[in-house]
C-alpha cells in the first residue's frame, strides 16, 4: 500500500526543526502502509504534548484526548469496536507522568492496543522540565541544581507487571524501529514501544551522539519469552539496550474476555436493546 | 390507622437488610403497599444502623420520623431511634435492650426462638414471622417466600427457617390475639400489580432501556449499585461493565466507547465526579455524548459517605472548564427515575451532550413499589451517520448538530480532538473560526430548551403559597401538603433542573409566598432560580444533617412559615 494514503498534505507541523518526531511519524506512516493497515480503520489516540500532535499529521480517526489519558479511551475504542486498530501514541511525560495509573492498570488489562511512547527524557511544549525519564543531575528552569529523581523505568515496570509485549527502540535507526512497531502492531494485546528519540531544543544532554553511544540491540540469541532475563536488560540503565525484550502470551487481549461477546460477536454500535428480555427483567420485579 | 412504620435498628452485619428484603416481599405479595428507606453508618461491622418499612393500603413513598413498631437487635438500638419513639411506639425486643425505655415494651427472645427452631441465625427469620403476624399476612405467603429465598441453601435450611418464622408469627397473634397490638391496614390488590424496586434498580433498568452499553465506574457509595447492576447484566444486556482504576480513567473510557459508537455512562458520586471533570469539559469540546450518573452522598471531600445530601447540584451546574451545553436531570418520582435515566441517553446522543442524572443515597437506597414500566412500544432511535469520504467530524450547521460519524463505519475519517479544532476535527489556532465553532456548540442549548421536561404542579393551580423542591424530595413534599391539606399551598417539582423549564417564571409569579425544600445547607436551587429568572424565594426549609425529610418535618416547618393551624 502506497504509504500517501496517510499524508496530510499541506500542513504546518508544530515540532521543531530536527526534531526526532519527524523521522518516527515516516516510520510510522512506513509500518502502517506495509502492513496494508487502511486510515479508516486504524484509529490514532493521543494525549497532550508535542509527541501528541502525530494525530493531526497523519491521515487516520484520531482521538486526541486529554493529558495523560489517552490508554483508557485506547482501550473503550478497541473494546466496542474489536475490528479496529487502535494505536495510543504520546510522549514521556504525557504516558508515564501524568497518565502513570493508566500505564500500569492498561498494562494489566491488556487490550490489544499499540502503545508508542515517544521518549526524549525532557517537556517540550512547556518548554525543558524535566519528565519522569530525565536522568539523575540534568539542568532545567525548574530543577537547576539538576534533577534529583529516580527515573521512571517504563520497560522494568511493564514487564514486572508481566506486560504482553515490551520494546524499546530509537528514532533514527530506522529500519529496526520499524521492524519493532511492525511485531508490536501485529502482535495480540498490549504493546508498548518505548521510543526514545532526541529533543534538539531542550535536552542537550540526551543528543544524537549520546544516543548512539548508550544504545545497542539486542542480540539475536536473546529470548523475548524469558522474563527475569528481560528484566534484567531492563534495569541495565548504564546503556540502553534496544529491540523486543518481552513477550507474554499467555494473556488473551482484554476485549476478547469481554462477557458482553459471549453471545454477540458485533461491535457495540450495531446492537439494539433486547426489549423483550427487559420486560421480563422487570416483570420479575413484581415478585 | 392507615399505615404504620416499623423499624428495625441494630449493627451492621446483624442481617437488617434481609429482614427487610424478605419482609417487603412478603407484605406486597399479601397485598400492602410498602416503602422502605435505609440509614447506615460508614462500616462493615458494628454502630448502629436503621430501615424503616411503611406499610399501606395506599401507595407510600416517602421516609416519616414516626416509628410504630420498633425491633431493637442490639443494646445500642433504642437510644439510637429514641428521637423517633412516641409514648405509643411498640418495642419488641430482647429483654436486657428494652428494659427501661420509653414506649410500650414487649420481650421476644428472638435468639431463643431461633434456637429452638434449630439455629440462632434463623434470629432474622422469627423477626420476619412476627412482623408479618402482626399484620395479619396468611401465613402461607411468608412461608413460601422464606422457601424460596433460602432455596439455594437446602431443605434443612429452609425447614428450620420456616418453623422459626412460624414461632414468631404465634406470637405476634398472640399479642393481636390479647390486643396489645392492633394494626388494621388494609389490603389493596394493586399493590401485587406493582414493581418492588429500589431507586438503582431504576436507574440501571433506565439505562439498559436507553441502550447504555458501556459503563466504566470506580466504586463509591451510594453510586455502586449501579455499576453492579449493569455489571450482573453484561451477557443478558450485551453491556461492557469495566471497574476503572480511576475516576479520571473511567470517564475517559466511556469518551472513547462513545467516540466508537457505544452508548456510555459512568456512575460516581461527588468525589469521584470532581475527578471527572476535566473529561466533562473533554465531552463538552469532543461534542461526543455522555451520562453522568451522580449520586449525591453529603461533602466537601470524603464528607459523610453513606449518607444522603442534595448538596452537588451547582457544582454539577459549573463543573468543567470553558462553555458547553449540558443537560441535568433529577428524578424523584419512581417513573421519572426510570424514564429520565433512559432518555438520559436519547438527549445525549441526539444533541451530543453530557447529561448529569443526580440522584441520592436516600433515592437510592430505598424501595419503592411502583406502577409497572411498559417498555414494549420503546425503540431507540440511532443518530450515528455513515460516514463518506470527506466527511467532517464538526461541519458548521445551522443548528449547532454536526452529523456524528464514528470510525469504522463508512469510508470517511472521524476526527476528535481536545484542542479548538477545525470542521475536520484538527488541531487549530484560527480565531475566527473559533468563534464560529463556540458558537455552534452554544446553539444546541436552544434545541436543548425546546426539550426540557417540565416541572410538576400538585395541587391547586390557584395557591397562594408555592413550595419549590427538586429531585429526592418529591414523594417527601408530596406527602407533607396532602398532610396539610391547605388549598393555597400546591407544591412545584422540578425534575429537571438545567435548563430550567420557561415556565418557571410564570408559575413563580402567581405564588404571594414561595418556600424551597432542600437537602443542602445554601438553598444551591434558589440560587439556581435566582440566577436564571432573577426572581428570589421567600423562605427555605434546609436540612444537611445527611438524613432525608421526614414528612413530619416538613409539615411541621411548611406550618411555622404559613404561621397558622392547619388541619
Amino acid at each position: 500500500m502506497d504509504t500517501k494514503i496517510f499524508d496530510m498534505g499541506k500542513i504546518d507541523i508544530a515540532w521543531c526543526p530536527g526534531c526526532g518526531n519527524f523521522s518516527i511519524l515516516k516510520i510510522l506512516k512506513d509500518t502502517l502502509s506495509d502492513l496494508d493497515i487502511k486510515p479508516e480503520g486504524l484509529v490514532m489516540v493521543s494525549g497532550i504534548g508535542q509527541a501528541a500532535k502525530i494525530p493531526h499529521y497523519l491521515k487516520a480517526n484520531a482521538f486526541n484526548g486529554l493529558h495523560g489519558r489517552a490508554l483508557p479511551p485506547a482501550t473503550a475504542i478497541k473494546a466496542v469496536n474489536r475490528k479496529l486498530v487502535v494505536i495510543a501514541e504520546s510522549g514521556d511525560g504525557d504516558m508515564y507522568g501524568e497518565g502513570g495509573n493508566h500505564f500500569l492498570h492498561t498494562i494489566r488489562r491488556n487490550p490489544d492496543i499499540t502503545n508508542i511512547v515517544h521518549n526524549n527524557m525532557v517537556y517540550g511544549l512547556t518548554k525543558g522540565q524535566a519528565s519522569p525519564t530525565s536522568m539523575q543531575g540534568f539542568k532545567t528552569p525548574v530543577q537547576p541544581g539538576g534533577v534529583i529523581l529516580e527515573p521512571f523505568n517504563p520497560l522494568a515496570v511493564a514487564i514486572g507487571l508481566g506486560a504482553s509485549f515490551v520494546s524499546r527502540a530509537y528514532s533514527d535507526d530506522i529500519k529496526e524501529t520499524k521492524e519493532i512497531i511492525k511485531k508490536a502492531i501485529k502482535h495480540k494485546g498490549y504493546a508498548l514501544v518505548d521510543l526514545l528519540h532526541p529533543c534538539v531544543t531542550f535536552n542537550k544532554f540526551n543528543n544524537r551522539k549520546w544516543f548512539k553511544e548508550h544504545t545497542y540491540y539486542l542480540k539475536e540469541e536473546h529470548d523475548p519469552t524469558d522474563r527475569n532475563k528481560a528484566f534484567k536488560k531492563a534495569t541495565e540503565i548504564d546503556k540502553l539496550a534496544l529491540g523486543v525484550f518481552y513477550i507474554n502470551k499467555a494473556n488473551k487481549p482484554f476485549e476478547e474476555k469481554l462477557v458482553a461477546y459471549r453471545k454477540n460477536k458485533k461491535p457495540m454500535f450495531e446492537r439494539e436493546v433486547d426489549f423483550e428480555k427487559l420486560e421480563n427483567l422487570i416483570e420479575s420485579k413484581k415478585g | 390507622m392507615k399505615d404504620i412504620s416499623i423499624v428495625l435498628c441494630g449493627e451492621a452485619g446483624q442481617g437488617i437488610q434481609t429482614v427487610e428484603k424478605i419482609l417487603v416481599s412478603v407484605l406486597k405479595r399479601s397485598g400492602y403497599f410498602v416503602f422502605a428507606a435505609r440509614e447506615f453508618m460508614s462500616r462493615i461491622r458494628g454502630g448502629s444502623n436503621s430501615t424503616e418499612i411503611r406499610v399501606s393500603d395506599k401507595p407510600v413513598n416517602s421516609f416519616v420520623e414516626k416509628i410504630d413498631v420498633l425491633i431493637p437487635l442490639d443494646g445500642k438500638a433504642v437510644d439510637h431511634v429514641k428521637w423517633r419513639i412516641g409514648e405509643n411506639t411498640i418495642i419488641l425486643g430482647k429483654k436486657e435492650f428494652i428494659q427501661g425505655k420509653s414506649g410500650k415494651t414487649f420481650e421476644v427472645p428472638f435468639i431463643e426462638l431461633a434456637k429452638e427452631a434449630g439455629n440462632k441465625l434463623y434470629a432474622n427469620t422469627v423477626t420476619v414471622g412476627l412482623l408479618s403476624g402482626m399484620l395479619s399476612v396468611d401465613f402461607s405467603h411468608t412461608k413460601d417466600f422464606i422457601s424460596d429465598f433460602f432455596k439455594k441453601k437446602g431443605k434443612e435450611i429452609i425447614k428450620g427457617n420456616v418453623e422459626a418464622a412460624k414461632k414468631g408469627y404465634e406470637i405476634a397473634e398472640k399479642l393481636v390475639k390479647e390486643n396489645k397490638i392492633d394494626f388494621k391496614i388494609k389490603k389493596n390488590e394493586k399493590a401485587k400489580d406493582n414493581s418492588l424496586v429500589s431507586g438503582t434498580d431504576l436507574v440501571s433498568l433506565g439505562a439498559i432501556a436507553g441502550g447504555c452499553n458501556f459503563i466504566s465506574s470506580y466504586p463509591m457509595s451510594p453510586s455502586t449499585g449501579v455499576l453492579t447492576f449493569l455489571s450482573s447484566k453484561q451477557e443478558e444486556f450485551g453491556i461492557i461493565a469495566e471497574q476503572a482504576e480511576s475516576e479520571i480513567s473511567a470517564i475517559n473510557m466511556v469518551l472513547g466507547a462513545s467516540y466508537a459508537g457505544a452508548r456510555g455512562m459512568v456512575t460516581t458520586s461527588g468525589g469521584g465526579f470532581a475527578l471527572m471533570v476535566e473529561g466533562l469539559s473533554l465531552a463538552g469540546i469532543l461534542e461526543t455524548p455522555v451520562v453522568i450518573h451522580l449520586a449525591q452522598r453529603p461533602g466537601p471531600a470524603t464528607g459523610l459517605p453513606t449518607r444522603s445530601e442534595q448538596g452537588d447540584l451547582l457544582f454539577a451546574l459549573f463543573s468543567g472548564h470553558g462553555e458547553f451545553p449540558r443537560i441535568i436531570f433529577a428524578p424523584g418520582k419512581t417513573e421519572d427515575i426510570f424514564n429520565l435515566s433512559r432518555i438520559a441517553f436519547d438527549l445525549a446522543d441526539k444533541f451530543q451532550v453530557p447529561v448529569i442524572i443526580m440522584t441520592d443515597q436516600y433515592l437510592l437506597d430505598s424501595s419503592f413499589l411502583t406502577p409497572s414500566i411498559d417498555v414494549s412500544k420503546y425503540k431507540n432511535k440511532k443518530y450515528i451517520v455513515k460516514t463518506y469520504k470527506g466527511y467532517k467530524r464538526y461541519k458548521l450547521t445551522k443548528n449547532g448538530i454536526s452529523p456524528r460519524g464514528i470510525p469504522g463505519y463508512g469510508r470517511g475519517l472521524v476526527v476528535v480532538d481536545s484542542d479548538e479544532h477545525d470542521e475536520e476535527g484538527h488541531i487549530t489556532e484560527d480565531l475566527d473560526f473559533r468563534i464560529k465553532i463556540v458558537d455552534k456548540r452554544l446553539k444546541k442549548m436552544d434545541l436543548i430548551k425546546k426539550e426540557i421536561e417540565s416541572p410538576e404542579l400538585i395541587g391547586n393551580k390557584n395557591y397562594k403559597t408555592l413550595v419549590i423542591g427538586w429531585g429526592s424530595t418529591y414523594y417527601g413534599i408530596s406527602e407533607a401538603l396532602k398532610r396539610l391539606d391547605d388549598r393555597d399551598i400546591a407544591l412545584l417539582h422540578y425534575r429537571q433542573v438545567y435548563p430550567l423549564h420557561p415556565d418557571t417564571e410564570k408559575y413563580l409569579a402567581k405564588a404571594k409566598k414561595t418556600i424551597i425544600v432542600e437537602n443542602n445547607a445554601t438553598s444551591q436551587f434558589a440560587r439556581l432560580i435566582k440566577m436564571e429568572t432573577g426572581i428570589h424565594i421567600d423562605k427555605s426549609i434546609l436540612k444537611y444533617n445527611g438524613l432525608p425529610f421526614g414528612v413530619e418535618e416538613i409539615v411541621k416547618e411548611v406550618r411555622k412559615i404559613e404561621k397558622k393551624e392547619v388541619g
